[in-house]
């Protein structure tokens, strides 16, 4: 098993977000993560799944994602793609702790969101393992409440995966 | 030019005019009335007021599969939707091109659990090909143009268009799409020319090849092709269930169907072979067995519209994306040019083969109870029907020697619940073939199991003078299900006895029954009856005739696979495996 990342453009229709989660149910696969938006084009938007699975289920997967009518292309990111995380930490301070979680924020470029007297909400970005050494960080200060986004992921270079799919 | 203002619901039906539909099979209720009202006016659309919406779902399947055309039902919201489902997921394993109309509660309703609410659009997500959710009449000629195309192009399958009551009731200027532009739809039809020069090569190196037909060939119509380069290269053919006509049974290089009740040419050709020349067939579990040890020497080509069926099951060698018709009559060219007349030499081939075939024909043994054989009277049904007429069988037994026993010479000509085994297809699916081909001589061969799950289809045949013929093989239980218990389960008989025997409550009785829908009824218990009965029901034509042919209820279906096992583990009767050559 290994980590995939897949990257879809697909129509802004109703249902389409359950035709794909659905697809991956039916066949088996766990959705690592799964980042739903706008694309620049608008009318379509962008998903970008995370799976573990093998390679001939992935491509088998790959294929009956694009047999739905609302899926216009499935691109395979390479591993050396951009991949980031978006995470926001609630973390539990007092007068005693507050300034070397401050530093932890200023060492991994986090930036400080919300401050009262007990607690900081931190927001971060990075790809996936500097998230998680980050919560490694904070986590013996107490970590309240944690949100995250799933992978947000682009090709590298000058091309677009929607390029010469629209007319 | 200003275009016409119609309510939705006479948009639904205007649409489907324009669409050249010109039979929808349904059943009116409160979120579709709306619809109803116009349809009654077309002058276009004959409408078949079935009983139940899942016979309208499977006389929609009968009337696509025998013609080759759209099978359009039609059912209102909530349970009239839910009784599609079956039909739906049917024609979804099947590739049958139809078109599900539904009414939905009003948009303003929708998901507050309203009357007759049910979100048929989420149910049947898996088991559509797409689906459209419409709640605004200006929204309905797009869709339903789009799905009927959806549904007929590529690899056809069912589409439903779920339309809310107050899409139907409002109006809208009627605006007929010049093109239908889905940018995440484009079925490749055209095979890539270096892989037809790929598939020829191997063809030409191979000894041992064998023709693996699938149902895509008849959903592609590509039955001459596949005469011509089965002719061109002299190789055996295999026609599977759903492809039982797609090349003659006649045909002196046709060694039968494979699988797991197929002939043992038919298997052992595909376990022995070092080429699967594969043509729109899907490597089913019913056919490979054991598919790790299914035709373990053979290289493959596979041929198939639906590129996430190649290399799902199966590696392909040599992979085509295409349409049959033209993929083939490609390869054709290509073969014919090269190979100028000489056929490739499989002459060694042949004469292990044809050994098979004839130590190895399709057989049965009379019944020790003395009643009559299925397979015999399946047999007779078959002969005395001839080539042009249409045979549609529910699932299990029956339908089984149906496959086997009938000579199928034409594609079309056989009509089954293939990939989903559904009990219940024969009668509604026979209906929709009659009405497709009033012409033809149509028969439902159907179990009294099965016959009881969608009978209720008759009222509607003899109403609508819809005439088809009905042959219950009458065995007084759910036949397969009881053979699986004999062979794996002691004979320990768990709920499998239906009691529709002579010789037991006979309940219900299918000749009054027969009687009680204004049919004909007849029961025959004696060999020297069927002909007379089958001739009888061929003449009749003022009704549908149903033959209640009481048989024995311990014949089995042979040759048999059992289910998991490798396709070497062939058996032609009980506990008769074929004797192989001593070089195998």
């Amino acid at each position: 098993m290994s980590m995939h990342v897949l990257s879809l453009l697909v129509e802004d229709k109703p249902g389409l977000l359950t035709r794909v989660a659905g697809l991956f149910a039916r066949r088996g696969f766990n959705i690592e993560s799964l980042a739903v938006g706008t694309s620049e084009i608008e009318g379509l938007s962008r998903i970008t799944v995370v799976v573990n699975v093998e390679g001939a289920p992935l491509e088998q997967v790959t294929k009956q994602l694009n047999k739905l009518i609302n899926v216009i292309k499935v691109v395979e990111l390479e591993p050396d793609s951009v991949q980031r995380d978006h995470m926001l930490i609630k973390v539990k301070t007092d007068a005693t702790t507050r300034s070397a979680v401050l530093e932890a924020v200023t060492l991994f470029r986090a930036r400080v969101i919300d401050v009262v007297s007990d607690a900081l909400i931190i927001e971060v970005t990075g790809d996936t393992s500097k998230c998680a050494a980050f919560i490694k960080i904070l986590e013996p200060f107490g970590i309240k409440e944690m949100v995250q986004s799933g992978v947000l992921a682009m090709g590298r270079g000058s091309k677009s995966i929607s390029e010469k799919v629209l007319k | 030019m200003t275009n016409e203002v119609l309510t939705g619901a006479q948009a639904i039906i205007r649409s489907l005019e324009l669409l050249g539909v010109d039979t929808v099979f349904g059943l009116p209720g409160g979120a579709i009335l709306p619809t109803y009202d116009p349809l009654m006016d077309s002058t276009k659309i004959r409408h078949i007021l079935v009983r139940h919406e899942q016979g309208a779902g499977h006389a929609a399947e009968g009337y696509a599969s025998s013609s080759g055309k759209l099978g359009v039902c039609i059912a209102t919201s909530g349970p009239g939707a839910t009784n599609l489902v079956t039909a739906i997921a049917d024609a979804h394993m099947d590739s049958v091109p139809l078109l599900a109309i539904t009414g939905q509660v009003s948009s303003k309703s929708i998901g507050t659990d309203a009357f007759q609410e049910a979100d048929i659009v989420g149910i049947t997500l898996p088991i559509t090909k797409h689906s459209f959710l419409v709640t605004r009449p200006e929204d309905i000629p797009i869709a339903i143009a789009s799905a009927v195309l959806i549904a007929t192009t590529g690899r056809p399958g069912p589409v439903l268009v779920d339309v809310t009551k107050d899409a139907q009731v409002k109006t809208a200027e009627f605006i007929w799409p010049a093109k239908i532009d889905l940018p995440g739809y484009k079925p490749v039809a055209k095979p890539h020319g270096k892989q037809i020069q790929a598939a020829a090569a191997l063809i030409k190196e191979s000894k041992k090849p064998v023709l693996y037909v699938g149902g895509g060939i008849i959903r592609a119509d590509a039955s001459k092709e596949l005469l011509a380069l089965a002719e061109i290269i002299g190789a055996p053919v295999t026609t599977t269930l759903m492809a039982r006509g797609a090349f003659p049974d006649s045909h002196p290089q046709h060694l039968g169907m494979p699988g797991m009740h197929g002939t043992v040419p038919a298997v052992t050709a595909l376990q022995k072979a070092d080429l699967l020349i594969t043509l729109g067939a899907r490597f089913d579990d019913r056919v490979t067995g054991d598919a790790a040890s299914f035709a373990p020497n053979a290289k493959v080509i596979h041929v198939d519209i639906d590129p996430a069926e190649i290399g799902k099951i199966r590696f392909a060698d040599v992979p085509i994306v295409g349409d049959a018709k033209e993929v083939i009559a490609e390869l054709n060219e290509e073969l014919a040019s090269s190979l100028k007349g000489k056929k490739p030499d499989y002459s060694e081939w042949w004469t292990y083969l044809n050994g098979l075939l004839t130590r190895y024909p399709l057989g049965f043994t009379e019944p020790e109870d003395g009643k009559l054989s299925p397979q015999y009277v399946i047999k007779r049904i078959g002969e005395l029907s001839g080539p042009e007429a249409v045979f549609a069988a529910g699932v299990g037994q029956h339908q089984m020697w149906s496959a086997q026993f009938i000579k199928y010479e034409r594609p079309n000509s056989w009509l089954n619940s293939g990939g989903l085994g559904t009990m219940g297809y024969a009668v509604p699916a026979a209906m929709g073939a009659k009405v497709a081909q009033p012409e033809r001589l149509v028969w439902a061969i159907d179990g009294d199991g099965c016959f009881q799950m969608t009978n209720q289809e008759l009222a509607t045949c003899t109403i609508n003078n819809i005439p088809i013929k009905v042959a219950i093989i009458n065995n007084s239980s759910l036949g397969m299900v009881r053979q699986w218990q004999t062979l794996f389960y002691n004979q320990r008989y768990s709920n499998t006895d239906l009691n529709t025997g002579t010789d037991t409550a006979m309940i219900p009785d299918f000749v009054k029954l027969a009687d009680a829908y204004g049919c004909l009824g007849i029961r025959v218990e004696k060999e020297e009856d069927i002909d007379a009965a089958i001739k009888l029901a061929i003449e009749t034509n003022d009704r549908p005739v149903v033959i209640d042919f009481i048989v024995g209820r311990d014949a089995m279906v042979w040759p048999m696979v059992a289910a998991g096992l490798s396709n070497d583990e062939v058996q032609y009767a009980r506990d008769a495996a074929p004797v192989w050559d001593g070089e195998e």
